[in-house]
């Protein structure tokens, strides 16, 4: 165990498992000497060589693409998208082809491949560089979506996505980057699918994802000192959902708000929301409240960019308002 | 290069002649209702993917078109598997779970045919990418068409692949429409296979009627593919004697122009060819003929002998 960023975090498990598995190669952006757009992959370029470490042009499509055509080849590409808005000019190599192969081919096909990218605001990058996506990979069945928050999430989530015979779409937050917690030497996958309680509590569920995971932990400091104890609880991954960490929690505080960064209107958030009523509304003491962003592209000017992502009062305000 | 030998040129002969006859049968097969969905067919372009075909190893891989069967026969694929899949059995190459525009074949290489147009270019850079990555020697055939040579990922694929010099042989089959849209209308050049000069590989124009004129272009750049002197672009002038899909009334070209088309017709064309160097006698032609027709006649019967998938598999095989 050792103190890591959530930037080290992942760049040690691209490099253990580079190290472990010859198959496992990183393409993208400026990937190589200059280390990714955000420096997740510095250092590997150096350990690995170009071979491994692959700089591309700067077309979107062709790196999701040969990336997804590597993988059905046999070889377990992590390519990395500068930014998740970029994921637009893919699109078609994401959602028609990696996420379709191995359905549309009858079972035959696998495509273990991984598309990390960054997304969020909170840096000044505006509306082509700051947004929350994850909702978008949910509805293609055929890519798994990982979103963890903490170094060790990371960490071992992206050592299972490396690991795993499906297209893995791996969200990272660029605020995260910089956050530090107690990450292991070892390499350790976190199964996929499986959500972590971040806080236990008896009086409301938080159902939060990636940067939101801690607005809600300081949320429920906060409410602690009021007296309301929230449980905070993290999916990890989106698809797939741990539903049955949702629901339990919900059958134990009989009340959930759920808080994403991304814009609220068909967030994931909405469909957690949707699972929790179809499965569990006769365990609810109240209406299920969403916080999420407001239905406005990503502002650049600081105090609009501040106004846009979610803040720990507005979590605070959403659980008082379930009383 | 080294000129095929009697057993190569005959087995070009059947496969241009499995294709035609297959592309035969389903047109009359859609027509009765028998196959669902959309078909794309291949008649009057069989030269194209047999020639290329024809200079790959089994362990190549191709990435095919919407307009896929030729390829995925040519590149060897089981006539059976093709034709329960074309008529959404369980026991077609996906289950029943692809169709026409998605049928694969992994263990030959037949990295799946394709609906979206230009979907394919990114996929046969990857392909590429792993032979040259495990230095296996291998290379990967992109067929895509006119229309598909004007598509982003098509000019993002051929920089990627020239960049690297990855073996990626890119085979454009310019059949002169984009669906109903003329060459002329969609880009300003003549030949596609200009546009190889700005990503600094070989860009050759065959006629894609000529079977042998086909397989010399696509054996020389397989060769330099393999070398690791990257990729070749490799236009082949062709065209479909049916619409863009069965039930198009093809009111954007002319009835003149068909005809002329058919008159070059590649199958007779190289049969003539055969017969007239001595190579095969017309016995010898009919004969491959004959097995071939009964080839797919046997198809036909497992198809539509086979089961349909039953509600139960929908959900199998969504992830691996």
């Amino acid at each position: 165990m050792a103190i890591k960023t959530y930037l080290q975090a992942l760049n040690d498990a691209m490099r253990q498992e580079m190290e472990r598995d010859e198959n496992v190669f990183i393409i993208g952006e400026d990937v190589g000497k200059f280390g990714g757009c955000f420096g997740v992959t510095q250092g590997l370029f150096d350990k690995f060589g170009e071979r491994r470490v692959r700089d591309t042009p700067i077309t979107e499509s062709a790196i999701v693409g040969a990336a997804a055509g590597a993988a059905a080849a046999g070889l377990r590409p992590i390519a990395e998208l500068m930014f998740v808005d970029f994921i637009g000019v893919a699109l078609d190599q994401l959602f028609n082809q990696a996420a379709k192969m191995h359905y549309m081919f009858g079972g035959k096909a696998k495509v273990p491949m991984v598309l990390r990218m960054p997304q969020g605001a909170g840096v000044g990058a505006a509306a082509q560089h700051s947004q929350s996506l994850e909702a978008w990979f949910m509805h293609i069945p055929g890519i798994k979506v990982c979103i963890p928050s903490t170094p060790a999430d990371a960490k071992g989530l992206l050592i299972s996505a490396i690991r795993d015979d499906n297209p893995v779409v791996f969200l990272e937050h660029k605020i995260l980057y910089g956050v530090e917690g107690e990450v292991g030497d070892e390499a350790t996958p976190i199964e996929l699918g499986k959500g972590d309680v971040k806080r236990e509590g008896t009086d409301v569920t938080i159902v939060a994802t990636s940067l939101m995971v801690h607005t809600a932990l300081q949320a429920a400091e906060a409410l602690a000192a009021q007296g309301i104890n929230a449980e905070v609880v993290d999916p990890r991954c989106l698809v797939p959902l741990d539903k049955d960490i949702i629901l339990n929690s919900v059958k134990k505080t009989h009340a959930l708000v759920i808080a994403h960064e991304a814009v609220k209107t068909a967030g994931a958030g909405a469909e957690i929301a949707a699972m929790v009523a179809e499965e569990a509304l006769d365990y609810l003491d109240a209406p299920i409240v969403r916080v999420g962003a407001p239905y406005c592209p990503v502002p650049f000017s600081p105090p609009l960019e501040k106004a846009y992502i979610p803040g720990a009062d507005q979590i605070i305000a959403a659980v008082k308002s379930l009383r | 290069m080294k000129h095929p030998d009697k057993k190569v040129l005959l087995e070009m002969f059947s496969t241009m002649t499995k294709i035609r006859l297959f592309e035969t049968e389903l047109q009359k097969f859609f027509a009765a209702g028998k196959i669902p969905g959309f078909v794309h067919l291949y008649l009057g372009e069989e030269a194209v993917a047999t020639g290329a075909c024809a200079a790959l190893k089994q362990t190549d891989m191709i990435t095919s078109t919407h307009r896929g069967h030729g390829h995925c026969l040519a590149k060897g694929g089981d006539l059976k598997l093709m034709m329960a899949e074309i008529y959404g059995r369980s026991t077609g190459y996906c289950k029943g779970k692809g169709g026409s525009m998605h049928i694969a074949d992994f263990n030959i290489g037949i990295l799946g045919a394709n609906g979206i147009v230009g979907g394919g270019g990114p996929l046969a850079v990857g392909a590429a990418f792993s032979c040259q990555y495990k230095d296996t020697k291998g290379v990967c055939a992109c067929f895509f068409g006119d229309g598909a040579s004007n598509q982003g990922t098509t000019q993002e694929s051929l920089n990627m692949a020239s960049a690297w010099k990855l073996p990626v042989v890119f085979i454009n089959e310019n059949n002169g429409y984009g669906i109903s849209c003329p060459q002329s209308k969609s880009m300003a050049i003549t030949d596609i296979a200009d546009r190889a000069a700005a990503y600094d590989m070989p860009g050759v124009v065959v006629d894609g009627n000529d079977v042998l004129a086909v397989y010399e272009a696509v054996t020389m750049a397989v060769e330099r593919a393999r070398k690791g002197q990257g990729p070749s672009l490799i236009e082949c002038k062709t065209y479909r004697w049916r619409g863009h899909f069965e039930g198009d009334a093809c009111v954007y070209r002319s009835e003149k122009e068909l005809e002329e088309w058919k008159a070059k017709d590649p199958i007779p064309r190289f049969a003539k060819k055969l017969l007239d160097t001595g190579t095969a006698t017309q016995a010898e032609l009919d004969g491959i003929t004959a097995s071939v027709a009964a080839d797919i006649e046997a198809a036909v019967q497992f198809a539509e002998g086979s089961p349909y998938p039953t509600p139960e598999d929908l959900l199998q095989d969504v992830y691996a």
